[in-house]
């Protein structure tokens, strides 16, 4: 028997098998964004064929960390930022496990900006969800890294002087394979984009628009949106760098004044994954190395056979 | 302190191959029979500065560097000089030389390059007087050019070698098969030739005045030449460690290049990543999800980790970090050893935290406590910490091969079959009640993602038996007691079930104790045995439990004796206070014996401190070391 029967199980899933039992009700603010991903993700995964016991969403600190709270999948509810780390080594301690990281804008784009740009470089076989509603909710109200030039709060009382982060374009540049933004108020698009982002072979971003009506109420509710692929006023290739890149900078441009752009921004199905990429140089086992520990007939090597070159 | 021992030093610029050359002469004097121990000194640099590494050989066993050393091989410092002709690093080029004679016991032997520095050179440092006045024997042997003519220039270690082995009337047989296995075709022809040559040099040209020579010695076993670093790692794998993911960062780097090479061949991931937290993230994560996983760091990188320290007891993820400590505070002095970092890896991480922490003493220990913190840790889901220095980090010994031939340990501990979770307690919506004990010891077994039945939340923040995040008081008390009922189910296995991990010298009856931990220990027994030899009354006791600390041990050990001395390399005695700080007594039979140069302890150290504070109170010890009083005193 294997130690995980619970991965690529063939059965009829619900979608209310994502769903916890009577605790924990979501503790978000009314309106709040937060339940559009949770919404999308229960939807999107029932529809890729995924059960509850072979997904592992892994979250940061913040309202957006409590996503895997409400879902009932195995989950971990890691520190501030520090989400991908955690999730990419789940991902290679057992490649069979449907791994989901998640977490705020300032979780994602401010603590663990480091992490961010580096799970996208190595190009790790896993989706990325960031919850961007331009604030610091949990914390009440300050300014984050994607919060427009000029916001005003509690830290930052005479508007901030920064530029807001591309997470896009940061994104792109980094190595990420599949990179998209939507947004709560579009739970359709959201719940496609996320079942593209799970069947994606490679490290898939979605930036995730969210309002906080609580903080941020001078923030744009993100309507109406605009679906790049649904409009007729533009037209670029997906699989084409460049285009989307030049893309990613317009929609970015554009948010900040008002107008919401949403859509696939850049796939990337050609390079393989990081797993692919580490068994390819033979830094990798091909059997999940969490399933060797169950496999009773294995062969574990001792340090006593390595000491032939210390005699 | 005996004439059957030789303590050679060889010494030269850094990245002149004094590392390779050295770990071959050692492997060779093993081979003949001999115990060996080597001590590493080395500058933070890449290339240049004067570095050495001294080989102790005897026939007898050897736990420590030693006093000083009676054999030195100048080599010289081709690489302390720029390609350009005129520049040079300050004057390393006598270093090798000049650099090194302070510590040259009476009656010792030196050979140093006369292909590299020139009379004058030599005439500045006073050496004829200095040679007279000491009994030293000085041959000066053109190594440069005896391997330029047989080779290229830095095969004057070679002949260096060859010089040792005809002066010290070596076989080299040993090295010759040594010298085989690393190399091959050209490039052993010449070293071969360049070998014999300089070892037919003695007696032809070199007239042998010294009396120092080859101990001899016979080993029953088969022994292997060792470094803690190695020992760490291997017992790492044992332990069934097949994740590792680290941030470079001397002198940790050692375990992680060690496993990362090795793990390809035994199907294990080695992960270099962005920062030190994302390492110690990148272990949590890998072993949530079913890999025995470990990371590590030295005092700088470790302060990074404490966040994901922390969410391993939380989670009450398996974890095993090593802290390789070396002189601080913050960049410290990144090649000197110190065992400065016992505090910070005691209580680093917020709230009411705890881990496990073992300070082995030895190589053997090493390996031995590294798979005890791998059981430990799957046993009872809570991190371990091996904290070691830089000096057993790099020091190289001779150990029983028969030693490392055990089986390893792959369980994963508290870990439940589909089986076993169909059968465990769920709530009623089907979550696992993965943080909920019915168990004496606080250990409620897991699930790992991808398990039938085994559905639960993970979390840093406090929690419910499922996982749900909860503020719930009651909750929280009953969470806090079984996390921290762990320590004392482990401080119970770890008296009842397994054979000490505490090391005693002398006997049981003596008047006056010296305790010490981790990497001190050698130097210490070696004291233990000579005050003993000289008619003192003297017991040692090395100390690995750190956390659960050894307290019965500790406590028995100092009641036996009068007044006892505490040996760490740290200014602050930091293990002195945590012996108060755990048994809150004591606090006036000890003194401190402390060493915080950056150089470790030399048995003779001890010993004058045992002399200033017991027999000559008034008197300031002569070393580099500091005497903290008793309290009360
Ligand atoms: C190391 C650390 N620093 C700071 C915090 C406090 N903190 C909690 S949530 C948060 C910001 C969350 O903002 P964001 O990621 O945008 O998520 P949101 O709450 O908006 O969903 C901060 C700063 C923390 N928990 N840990
Ligand atoms: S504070 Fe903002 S982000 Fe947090 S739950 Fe409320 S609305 Fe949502």
């Amino acid at each position: 028997m294997s130690a995980f029967n619970a991965i690529g199980e063939e059965r009829e899933i619900d979608r209310d098998e994502f769903t916890p039992g009577v605790e924990p009700q979501p503790t978000w603010c009314p309106g709040c964004g937060d339940f559009g991903v949770l919404k999308s993700l229960k939807q999107a995964l029932p529809e890729v064929g995924k059960n509850p016991e072979e997904v592992l969403t892994v979250t940061g600190i913040g309202c957006s960390g409590k996503l895997n709270s409400y879902l009932d999948t195995y989950g971990f509810h890691t520190i501030h930022g520090r989400s991908l780390p955690v999730a990419r080594a789940a991902k290679l301690a057992n490649p069979e496990v449907e791994v989901i990281a998640a977490g705020g804008d300032g979780d994602g784009y401010g603590i663990g900006g480091n992490h961010f740009i580096h799970t996208a470089r190595e190009n790790h076989d896993m989706t990325y969800i960031v919850f961007n509603n331009e604030i610091f909710g949990l914390t009440k109200g300050q300014t984050s890294p994607t919060s427009p030039k000029g916001h005003k709060s509690k830290t930052q009382p005479s508007g901030s002087a920064k530029s807001p982060l591309r997470p896009l374009s940061l994104s792109l540049n980094a190595g990420a394979t599949y990179v998209a933004r939507t947004a709560a108020v579009n739970p359709n698009q959201a719940k496609e984009i996320i079942k593209e982002a799970i069947e994606h072979d490679g490290f898939a971003h979605i930036d995730f628009l969210t309002q906080c009506p609580t903080w941020n109420k001078d923030a744009r509710q993100y309507v109406p949106y605009v679906d790049v692929q649904e409009s007729d006023d533009y037209d670029f290739d997906v699989h084409d760098r460049e285009e989307a890149a030049r893309m990613m900078r317009e929609t970015e441009d554009v948010l900040n004044e008002g107008t919401v752009l949403t859509g696939r921004y850049y796939v990337d199905d050609e390079s393989p994954s990081y797993t692919q990429e580490k068994q390819a140089v033979g830094e990798m086992p091909e059997q999940p190395i969490a399933e060797r520990y169950f496999d009773e007939d294995g062969e574990w090597e001792r340090s006593y056979d390595l000491l032939d070159r210390h005699k | 302190m005996s004439d059957e021992e030789l303590i050679w030093r060889v010494s030269g610029g850094s990245g002149d191959g004094i590392d390779s050359t050295s770990q071959n002469f050692a492997k060779a004097l093993m081979r003949s029979g001999l115990d060996v121990f080597t001590h590493r000194h080395y500058p933070s640099r890449i290339r240049g500065g004067h570095t050495y590494v001294e080989i102790r050989a005897a026939g007898h066993e050897v736990q420590s560097r030693g006093d000083g050393y009676n054999f030195l091989l100048a080599l010289g410092d081709s690489f302390a000089r720029n390609p350009q002709e005129e520049a040079y690093y300050g004057n390393e080029e006598i270093k090798p030389l000049s650099e090194n004679l302070d510590e040259l016991r009476e009656g010792g032997v030196i050979v140093y390059d006369e292909g590299l520095l020139t009379e004058d050179d030599v005439a500045e440092l006073d050496l004829e007087e200095r040679a007279e006045e000491n009994d030293w024997h000085v041959y000066p042997v053109d190594l440069r050019g005896l391997a330029k003519e047989h080779g290229r220039e830095v095969m004057r270690n070679t002949a260096g070698v060859g010089i040792t082995a005809g002066l010290l009337d070596m076989e080299l047989e040993h090295i010759e098969d040594l010298m085989s296995d690393a190399m091959g075709g050209d490039v052993l022809e010449a070293n071969l030739e360049i070998l014999h040559e300089a070892y037919e040099m003695v007696g032809d040209e070199i007239e042998v005045e010294h009396d120092l020579r080859a101990p001899t010695g016979e080993h029953d076993t088969e022994q292997a030449l060792l470094s803690g670093s190695n020992a760490i790692a291997y017992g790492a794998i044992d332990g069934g460690c097949r994740f590792i993911a680290g941030y470079p960062m001397t002198p940790w780097t050692d375990v992680f290049t060690i496993l990362s090479q090795n793990f390809p061949d035994i199907g294990g991931v080695s992960e270099q990543v962005e920062d030190e937290i994302a390492a110690a993230a990148l272990a949590v994560g890998a072993s949530h999800a079913g890999a025995k996983a470990m990371s590590g760091s030295s005092g700088g990188g470790f302060a990074l980790m404490s966040e994901p320290l922390g969410l391993a007891e939380m989670t009450e993820t398996p974890l095993v970090l090593v802290e390789s400590m070396r002189a601080g505070p913050s960049t410290g002095m990144p090649t000197k050893p110190e065992q400065g970092d016992l505090e910070f890896v005691l209580y680093t991480s917020q709230g009411d935290s705890s881990r496990v922490v073992f300070a082995p003493g030895n190589i053997e220990e090493a390996y031995e406590q590294t798979r005890l913190a791998f059981h430990i840790a799957w046993e009872y889901q809570i991190p371990t910490i091996i904290i070691y220095d830089q000096k057993l980090s790099g020091e190289n010994k001779n150990v029983d091969v028969e030693f490392f031939d055990r089986e390893p340990e792959p369980g994963l501990g508290s870990t439940l079959t589909e089986e076993e979770l169909a059968e465990a307690a769920h709530d009623n919506s089907g979550k696992f009640k993965r943080f909920q004990h019915e168990s004496e010891n606080g250990v409620s077994p897991r699930s790992l993602p991808g398990q039938k039945d085994g559905r639960y939340l993970a979390t840093g923040n406090e929690h419910s038996p499922v996982g749900h995040i909860s503020e719930d008081p009651d909750n929280r008390v009953y969470q806090m007691d079984r996390r921290m009922q762990k320590l004392e189910s482990i401080r119970t296995e770890l008296e009842e079930e397994h054979e000490s991990n505490q090391t005693y010298f002398g006997e049981d009856d003596a008047e006056y104790g010296i305790i010490t931990w981790g990497s001190s220990q050698g130097a210490v027994q070696e004291a233990v045995e000579r005050l003993n030899e000289q008619g003192h009354s003297v017991k040692g006791l090395s100390v690995s439990d750190m956390m659960p600390f050894a307290e019965t041990e500790v406590t028995e050990f100092l009641e036996s004796v009068d007044e006892a001395m505490v040996v760490e390399m740290n200014a602050t005695a930091q293990f002195r206070g945590l012996i108060q700080k755990e048994l809150g007594r004591f606090g006036e039979k000890m003194t401190s014996l402390l060493k915080y140069n950056g150089n470790p302890f030399e048995p003779a150290e001890i010993v004058e401190g045992y002399e200033v504070n017991v027999a000559d109170e008034d008197r300031e010890p002569t070393a580099q070391v500091r005497i903290e009083p008793a309290a009360g005193d």
